[in-house]
């Protein structure tokens, strides 16, 4: 039922030099442009589609709308002054911006943190993945003029969001993972607030379930569009649950544990078809899992002893030269900070490895080749992108 | 990682091996190996995927450092090839044929380092930035700062101060 | 300037040439002007109030404050109750929200989703970015000072704002409009090439015309 799209024709002809021979006077091509300010689009970014009748004969991705230079600036900020900014990377999952980024700085720097901020910092992870899974789904159902159910996925998320609050103090960027540990343990009451929001959670992912996944039409248009390839997952560093939606089981947090992750018990979920429908439902059933590994991590996690650890004067902390690479498994996929320090109180050189990245570059103008212009906005959701993570 | 060294030695010179943690390791080549030793890791010791590909920018020593970072993930372990090449006229051998991904990445080196990929699909073309005349900003020598007072327009009565100074003012006002 | 904006020759599909001018053909050349209030104070008035009482927001993420307005489209903040809705494309909107950091790339875009909206029209600066750069005082691709570039007739400071603070600067809106000092469309017509000026010191490709509408 499923067959390879991505590559069908070579309509219309190629040019010499491999670009298409694409002649806009004649009347038989287009140029139509979605995004930036546009609602099929995930963010800022847009795609420059080239339309042969509504069949897309050619896509570009276009990003550096939300161009802020991170990897300059954190050159000429100190290790500490950096942790501030490193949220702002991606918006709607910071914190695993923080966290790579301190776990980047204490591997090089020697500094082992404690036990208690270890599983703080897995659940701060979760609750992350779990926000923006659900930021997702409601972009994927949207995509596809489902509007309510991102109605109830965002009152989900706020509900989260709470909790992040009175955790951290803040809403959308937490700073809450710092090098050396975590700033706080959880607040009195934590848990059972916690238990009424993740069942408030459940309640919403059986509705999800219902009106989303067993809509005919959702169905109609996900099952079997936007095939990937799983032979193309190497040459496009596909990760994270749009390789799991094609029967790869790519999760670091099973192949490379770090964290409190080695102690909790989880199955990477897994989908077939590799089409937007098998995305949407390893999505799904991620969101459910980090309720699940939530609840465990309460339940596991140590509530004594210290969440800091000891740390050097932070005005004068130099790191020895050395370079490393930090990855976890976010919502989308390897997300990963490579760090190289000179022995300075500087770094002196963050690149950040964000799942975007890949998919919305050079996986998506593959991908769009042959699609309907109305399907595209529903692919490039299903990649789950996030254009700040791209630009940086 | 013992063994990958040594199996890797017999068919590259390879330079300084750095042994970072127990699955992720830095080794040196020199650029006219990197194509073999991308490749025959690739097919041969299961690092397929490509997780990233940067540049450091190590202006006293007038070098660029490529960094190539695979991973092999049903053995959970990652090594990173460096390459050293002038900074002068940079330009490097493209991958795009082992990974087509790659050519984002050199788009973007680029772009920001100035760095060309002679052969790397649309690496000319502009990425992020539009309309830059000034030198490629991950360059060290490019200073942000000011570039930012020139170029835009500041709301008078920010101050920024310097995290130190502020904070021994704060702590020891009277200058103890 | 992109070879799609110079003059040329075209062949249409029923094989007649004509020529096209694309910034003379496809844009208006003529200037925006300033609109006084030209009725009497009480009908002015119920016009200004009708414009705050119905404040349709360009639906254009240009930074991270985008993520604080889907709360604001769901119950629990729910600012449709306040009259306040989200419009897909500039031609229906009348509120430009500005919602954080502006890289030069989008600035662009913001000035021509700008001048396609149609008067009377605000913008709303969210977020310590636009400010005075914020996080971001030494990138060398943001702008610090919001109001060199368009006529901002209100800030919401926060990194990032909350969206209680957003709902909370609806209604300040509101008062600035129903005061009539919401002049922001005047002040662009106005001062136009001081405008201009500052967009095309920044802007260094510019490839379009000067007023897009």
């Amino acid at each position: 039922m499923v067959q390879d799209l991505s590559d069908r024709s070579q309509y219309p002809a190629r040019n010499r030099d491999g670009t298409l021979d694409v002649d806009l006077t004649s009347g038989k091509y287009l140029k139509l442009w979605q995004g930036p300010n546009h609602p099929g689009i995930t963010g800022n970014m847009s795609v420059e589609l080239t339309v042969c009748g509504d069949e897309v004969v050619e896509g570009k991705t276009h990003v550096g709308y939300l161009h802020r230079g991170f990897e300059k600036l954190m050159e000429r900020r100190t290790f500490i002054q950096c942790f501030p900014i490193v949220c702002r990377i991606c918006v709607p999952e910071p914190d695993f911006n923080e966290y790579c980024y301190a776990a980047a700085v204490e591997e090089l720097a020697g500094v082992e943190i404690p036990e208690q901020a270890k599983w703080i910092r897995t659940l701060i992870l979760e609750m992350g993945r779990f926000n923006s899974l659900m930021m997702y789904l409601g972009g994927q159902s949207g995509s596809l003029g489902l509007g309510v159910i991102g109605q109830w996925t965002t009152y989900v998320r706020d509900l989260m969001l709470d909790r992040f609050e009175e955790l951290t103090g803040a809403r959308i960027y937490h700073m809450f993972i710092l090098p050396g540990g975590v700033r706080d343990t959880l607040p009195e009451g934590f848990d059972a607030r916690m238990e009424e929001t993740l069942r408030e959670a459940e309640r919403t992912m059986k509705d999800v379930w219902n009106v989303m996944f067993q809509n005919a039409v959702f169905r109609k248009r996900t099952i079997g569009v936007g095939y990937i390839n799983p032979a193309l997952f190497d040459d496009y560093g596909v990760t994270g649950p749009t390789a799991r939606g094609g029967g790869v089981a790519k999760d670091v947090r099973r192949d490379q544990p770090y964290l409190a992750y080695p102690d909790l018990e989880f199955e990477v979920n897994v989908a077939r078809d590799s089409d937007i429908y098998s995305r949407a439902d390893v999505r799904r059933r991620d969101a459910l899992q980090s309720i699940d590994l939530i609840r465990q991590i309460l339940a596991k996690m140590p509530r004594t002893g210290p969440v800091m650890a000891k740390m050097p004067n932070m005005l004068h902390w130099k790191i020895p030269r050395g370079e490393t690479y930090i990855r976890g498994e976010c919502s989308r996929g390897e997300y990963g900070f490579y760090v190289v320090t000179d022995g300075s109180g500087y770094p002196r050189r963050v690149n950040v490895r964000g799942p975007s990245y890949t998919h919305a570059m050079a996986l998506l103008e593959r991908l769009i080749v042959n699609c309907n212009i109305a399907d595209v906005a529903a692919l490039l959701v299903s990649l789950h992108t996030y254009p700040p993570e791209i630009e940086r | 990682m013992q063994d990958l060294q040594t199996r890797l030695a017999q068919h590259t010179d390879l330079g300084e091996w750095t042994q970072q943690r127990a699955d992720l390791a830095f080794v040196t080549v020199a650029r006219e190996h990197l194509h073999g030793l991308l490749r025959h890791l690739r097919d041969h010791e299961g690092f397929t995927h490509l997780v990233l590909l940067t540049a450091v920018d190590w202006l006293e020593d007038g070098q660029f450092q490529l960094t190539y970072l695979m991973n092999n993930r049903a053995a959970a372990r990652d090594i990173g090839v460096r390459v050293l090449i002038p900074r002068e006229g940079a330009d490097m051998d493209s991958i795009h044929d082992l990974w087509p991904t790659a050519a984002t990445y050199q788009r973007e080196l680029r772009e920001m380092f100035g760095i060309d990929f002679p052969g790397s699909p649309r690496v000319d073309e502009e990425f992020i930035l539009e309309g830059w005349r000034d030198m490629p900003p991950y360059r060290r020598d490019f200073d942000t700062l000011k570039y930012a007072q020139e170029e835009f327009a500041e709301r008078p009565g920010r101050v920024s101060k310097d995290p130190e100074t502020h904070m021994k003012q704060k702590l020891y006002p009277d200058g103890a | 300037m992109k070879d799609e904006l110079k003059p040329r020759i075209v062949k249409g599909p029923d094989g007649i040439e004509f020529e096209v001018d694309p910034l003379r053909d496809y844009y208006c050349e003529a200037s925006p002007s300033v609109h006084p209030p030209v009725y009497v104070k009480i009908v002015e008035d119920f016009f200004n109030w009708a414009r705050s009482e119905s404040l349709w927001i360009l639906g254009f993420g240009t930074g991270c404050g985008a993520i604080e307005m889907r709360p604001l489209m769901t119950p629990r903040f729910d600012a449709y109750r306040f009259g306040v809705q989200w419009r897909p494309t500039p031609r229906q909107a009348n509120l430009l929200m500005i919602s954080g950091y502006l890289s030069t790339k989008t600035l662009k875009r913001a000035i021509r989703s700008y001048e396609q909206m149609q008067s009377p029209k605000y913008v709303v600066g969210l977020g310590s970015c636009t400010i005075n750069g914020g996080m971001y005082w030494d990138s060398y691709n943001t702008i610090k000072k919001l109001d060199e570039y368009l006529p901002v007739d209100l800030y919401i400071v926060g990194c990032m704002p909350r969206p209680e603070a957003l709902l909370q600067g609806f209604e300040d809106l509101k008062q600035i409009i129903r005061a009539g000092k919401a002049e922001g469309a005047n002040q662009y017509a106005e001062k136009f090439e001081w405008y201009k000026a500052n967009q095309k010191k920044v802007i260094h490709d510019w490839d379009m015309p000067d007023y897009n509408w």
